[in-house]
């Protein structure tokens, strides 16, 4: 019981381990609400919400942007065809969050805050909601103007501002000018990610296939994969001009 | 008639009384011990252990928590207070949001002059409009706020897995709320970021006009994903109506039942969570 020492910091005498809801929990919820409600009323009073002129159909304003919270998804359409980014990545990230509980069998911290008895769920949480999630809001909020093209807090949006479009299919940068042999190459790119990926965690991990389960692991290491791969697939467009790594008639990635 | 003769006040009883404040005890006791207080007040409000228990465990609102709780568990170091905040705020919404539903009409010719009518017209309009915008704004901020704090305590952890699985549909709600009320000003901001957003479902794999492998299904844009969620082919009046009733009815009923699950699992699966 470690972590039992941190809790009660101050162990003030004769104060008991379990306290009255009423009045120690109440009194304090109490204050919160007064708090918060006090600071949304001041802030509604100063800042006004937005209202611009009526809803003209005929009329699209460049850029288009969706709600803030949802700039994140609609920056890695840069990335990414409308089927992921909008539709596949959305859920993945509803059902992997609903995952969570049950592929981190890690019995250590529960309860209190630690980094060291759980670093890796740690860092894949924080990594991301605080830079694919959150960063990529800020990004798409302050950084994104006219055509969606980035713009440094201090240029001017220019609606007119010319980005050359140079980026190339990973098949084609390798050689590939054939279709077919483009899509075999571009697919097998991908199934060796996957594959290559999932082999080398699960012989990384081998001890633990027992107490964890084959089939926890196969769906964490599947989406950790596809996690990275946004990001990956991010670098790649950014760094080598890369725009689809396998292209299909039907799906493209 | 046997009358018992009239009891004629002490005036000296009772000007000694009125200096002494004795009159207040006095009054307050008339009160306190009638039928009507009695009937509404089950307790007394003694600060007693008992009076403490019954405080919480006697009264509808306050009997969503346990009678007594762990130390740790008050620590806003702790929680953060972001759940609670969450809740008030949506609360506030529905308060505003009611108000604000007097006054605006969800229909293509009306919804944009019932929002000019609001802000210049109505006594409070705007600080209304407001509120329920800041706080619809701040609730996904806390909501968010919240299930971090949750899995930085690793309060996911047995037994309160399935209270993450109902959290993680609330914090979709949460966002979906604020996308259907983002289009009801029904002012260009409003219409372009709702389609921006509502176009991605077009884009949905099987279902949507542009999605991969559609065309085996055979939808339209008529007829797809999008149009079901927006009634036509566009964002024009049959969205606003039906972003408008999911906005008002259909979305808070589903999340306000959550929300009773949720907070009712947190006592079942042992109160906040905390250091065994």
């Amino acid at each position: 019981m470690a972590q039992a020492a941190a809790a009660p910091k101050k162990k003030v005498e004769g104060v008991p381990e379990k306290l009255h809801v009423w009045p120690y929990l109440v009194r304090l919820e109490f204050l919160c609400a007064l708090v918060t409600i006090i600071a949304l009323t001041v802030w509604s009073i100063v800042i006004d919400a937005p209202l611009e002129e009526a809803a003209n159909p005929t009329k699209t304003p460049n850029p288009s942007k969706a709600p803030w919270y949802f700039l994140g998804l609609q920056d890695i359409l840069v990335y990414f065809d409308p089927w992921f980014a909008g539709v596949v990545a959305p859920v993945l990230i509803i059902v992997g969050l609903m995952l969570i509980p049950y592929l981190d069998v890690n019995p250590k911290g529960n309860g209190y805050y630690t980094y060291h008895e759980r670093k890796v769920a740690i860092w894949v949480y924080c990594f991301g909601f605080l830079v694919l999630w959150i960063a990529l809001i800020i990004m798409g909020v302050f950084l994104r103007g006219p055509g969606w093209n980035l713009f440094m807090p201090w240029q001017y949006w220019d609606p007119h501002k010319v980005v050359a479009l140079v980026s190339v299919d990973l098949p084609y940068a390798f050689g590939f000018r054939d279709y077919t042999w483009s899509a075999i190459f571009g697919g097998g790119v991908l199934l060796a990610y996957f594959g290559i990926g999932t082999g080398a965690y699960f012989f990384m991990e081998r001890k633990a296939l027992k107490s964890v389960g084959f089939l926890r692991m196969l769906l964490k290491i599947q989406l950790a994969l596809i996690m990275m791969g946004i990001v990956i697939k991010i670098v790649l467009r950014i760094g080598f001009n890369i725009k689809y790594i396998m292209v299909t008639p039907w799906i493209s990635v | 008639m046997a009358n018992k003769a009239p009891q004629i006040p002490n005036i000296a009883e009772f000007i000694h009384k009125i200096k002494s404040g004795e009159i207040f005890s006095d009054i307050a006791k008339e009160i306190t011990e009638s039928q009507l207080w009695t009937s509404a007040f089950r307790h007394g409000y003694a600060d007693t252990p008992r009076n403490r228990v019954l405080q919480i465990a006697s009264n509808v609102w306050l009997h969503l928590h346990p009678v007594k709780m762990h130390r740790h568990a008050l620590r806003i170091k702790f929680t953060w207070c972001m759940g609670g905040i969450t809740f008030l705020l949506f609360l506030s919404t529905v308060v505003t949001g009611v108000i604000l539903m007097f006054y605006y009409r969800p229909v293509g010719e009306y919804a944009y002059y019932d929002m000019k009518y609001l802000q210049y017209d109505v006594p409070f309009g705007m600080l209304m409009r407001n509120m329920h915008r800041w706080a619809a704004h701040a609730m996904v901020i806390t909501v968010w706020l919240h299930m971090f704090r949750v899995f930085l305590t690793g309060s996911y952890k047995p037994p309160r897995e399935f209270n993450w699985v109902i959290g993680v549909f609330l914090v979709t709600f949460t966002l979906l709320l604020s996308f259907t009320g983002y289009l009801l000003p029904w002012d260009q901001l409003a219409m372009w970021a709702v389609t921006v957003g509502t176009n991605m479902a077009r884009a949905t794999p099987f279902l949507g006009n542009e999605g991969p492998f559609a065309e085996y299904v055979g939808v339209t844009p008529r007829y797809d994903a999008r149009s079901l969620l927006i009634g036509g082919s566009l964002v024009g009046p049959p969205a606003l109506l039906r972003f408008y009733v999911l906005h008002c009815i259909f979305i808070p009923l589903i999340a306000g039942a959550l929300m009773i699950v949720h907070f009712w699992r947190i006592r079942k699966d042992g109160g906040i969570s905390g250091p065994l």
